[in-house]
């Protein structure tokens, strides 16, 4: 999980202009990240996560924060365990 | 016709690529540049040529081969949007906005909505339109003024869309709309009450794009009809959506290039002037140089794009940007050299490009403009230097 926060802080960073992003801040209030932002956040969900983003995450709080965002790599990364057993 | 060397293989396709490309050649040849002009001159694109396209396959390019379609990787993808747009744009726009549909209702869409329309729309039964677009909202569609109002089971849609391409034509629509949770995407069938739809005629360019005004009257759509959630239709849906359009536009405008090069080639073989040939004349041997090499780095932004998209890499969309900006640009230069070569025959509906120079102005401005890329791209630049620093110091 704290893999996870970290890799997210790294590139949320790399949008943010280098302002640092706290992990309960809300990501997309501040108005930091540009309007690509939020597909780019889900391509890198999946290629570094190895998880499928789809209809049913599109949910706001999954987005909100980065611990958000880190619990919803942990339930995806599970439910793909499981399913794969 | 053929080149030879200025054919400009990419040697990195491998042997499908290879394949496909020579397969989407002929069909062009075949069917689409031998009545592109008169398609443009009637404003009309006959449902003959689209059911040829859906008989191929071609409808079905980014829908997996699971659900009914082609299932084409992003390079594939792209080398079908050249061949198109090297016969005629309006065709092309035709896989841009059908594909934009069915990439999102495969991407984004509910399990039901996946068996309700993908193999439809993977086998050209249904054509898909993208409806985001209206008087106020162009570049920014956060102004988008298309109301949906919660009713029950239903949202109740109120509002005007303008510029929709193939709307004459479609039969579904993916319908951009904001609402009191934030901007909503919803699949509308062309048969919903309270939907009306005209056509739109003597635009500039892709003159048979059959273009269209959607006019919403307290259309009802049911809400399982939602793609995503509420708040998502822009930031997730249309960006999507928007992502596949670039590319698909970028590749065509490698098509348009690509088309006013041979044009261009053939014509200053035949055509003399002061009693040389225009191939012999230095001044146009500029213009050719500059069409050969736009067109080579223009495919391979393009191909560098659809690799990136293909991996899944987040940078495929900035890439995706910067291959639209350069290769849109690149179009329209080299399509006005191509008018300035055919003289006043290059003003005449007698040779293409006219067409091609009509149809790369549109390319500037279609799926984000030139100045739109620019402020994006230039941001991106600036993030990359900043982190850039910012790894330095870690």
């Amino acid at each position: 999980m704290e893999q996870a926060r970290e890799k997210l802080r790294v590139f949320i960073g790399r949008h943010t202009g280098g302002r640092v992003i706290g992990d309960d801040d809300r990501i997309f209030a501040a108005g930091f990240v540009n309007s690509m932002f939020a597909m780019q956040l889900v391509l890198f969900l999946e290629k570094s996560f190895q998880i499928a983003i789809g209809n049913e995450d599109l949910d706001l709080k999954n987005f909100q924060t980065i611990n958000a965002v880190a619990e919803l790599i942990e339930r995806k990364t599970a439910s793909a365990q499981n399913n794969s057993h | 016709m053929r080149i030879g060397l200025l054919d400009l293989l990419i040697m990195e396709l491998n042997s499908q690529q290879q394949r496909l490309r020579t397969e989407f050649r002929r069909f062009v040849d075949a069917h689409v540049v031998p009545e592109a002009n008169a398609w443009d001159r009637q404003e009309l694109m006959p449902p003959e040529v689209v059911r040829q396209l859906a008989n191929h396959g071609y409808l079905g390019a980014v829908v997996p081969v699971s659900k009914g379609g082609a299932g084409f990787d992003s390079v594939e993808f792209g080398l079908l949007n050249e061949e198109l747009g090297r016969g005629c744009s309006s065709l092309r726009s035709l896989l841009t906005v059908h594909s934009m549909v069915a990439l999102t209702i495969s991407r984004w869409g509910t399990e039901a909505l996946k068996t309700q329309w993908l193999e439809k729309l993977g086998q050209g039964q249904a054509i898909g339109a993208f409806a985001v677009t209206e008087a106020e909202a162009g570049s920014d569609a956060r102004e988008i003024r298309t109301e949906a109002i919660e009713s029950g089971d239903d949202f109740v849609l109120t509002g005007y869309k303008k510029w929709i391409t193939f709307g004459q034509m479609a039969d579904l629509f993916l319908v951009f709309a904001s609402s009191q949770r934030g901007h909503c995407a919803f699949v509308l069938e062309r048969n919903a009450p309270g939907l009306m739809i005209s056509p739109v005629h003597s635009m500039l360019g892709t003159r048979a794009s059959m273009m269209a005004e959607l006019r919403l009257e307290q259309c009802r759509v049911p809400k399982q009809n939602l793609v995503g959630a509420p708040g998502f239709g822009l930031s997730h849906i249309a960006s999507s959506a928007l992502g596949c359009g670039r590319y698909s536009v970028a590749w065509g405008c490698v098509g348009i290039g690509q088309a006013c090069l041979e044009s261009c080639l053939q014509y200053a073989g035949q055509r003399k002037q002061s009693g040389t040939f225009l191939r012999e004349h230095q001044l146009i041997q500029r213009m050719i140089t500059q069409m050969v090499a736009g067109v080579k780095a223009a495919r391979l932004l393009c191909y560098h794009a659809g690799q990136l998209r293909d991996a899944g890499d987040p940078t495929s969309i900035i890439e995706t940007s910067i291959a639209k900006y350069f290769t849109c640009r690149t179009a329209a230069e080299i399509a006005r050299n191509a008018v300035q070569i055919h003289g006043a025959n290059g003003c005449s509906g007698e040779y293409p490009v006219e067409r091609f120079y009509r149809d790369a102005k549109i390319m500037e401005i279609i799926e984000g403009s030139n100045e739109i890329q620019e402020i994006t791209i230039a941001k991106s630049a600036f993030e990359s230097v900043v982190e850039t620093a910012a790894a330095a110091t870690r």
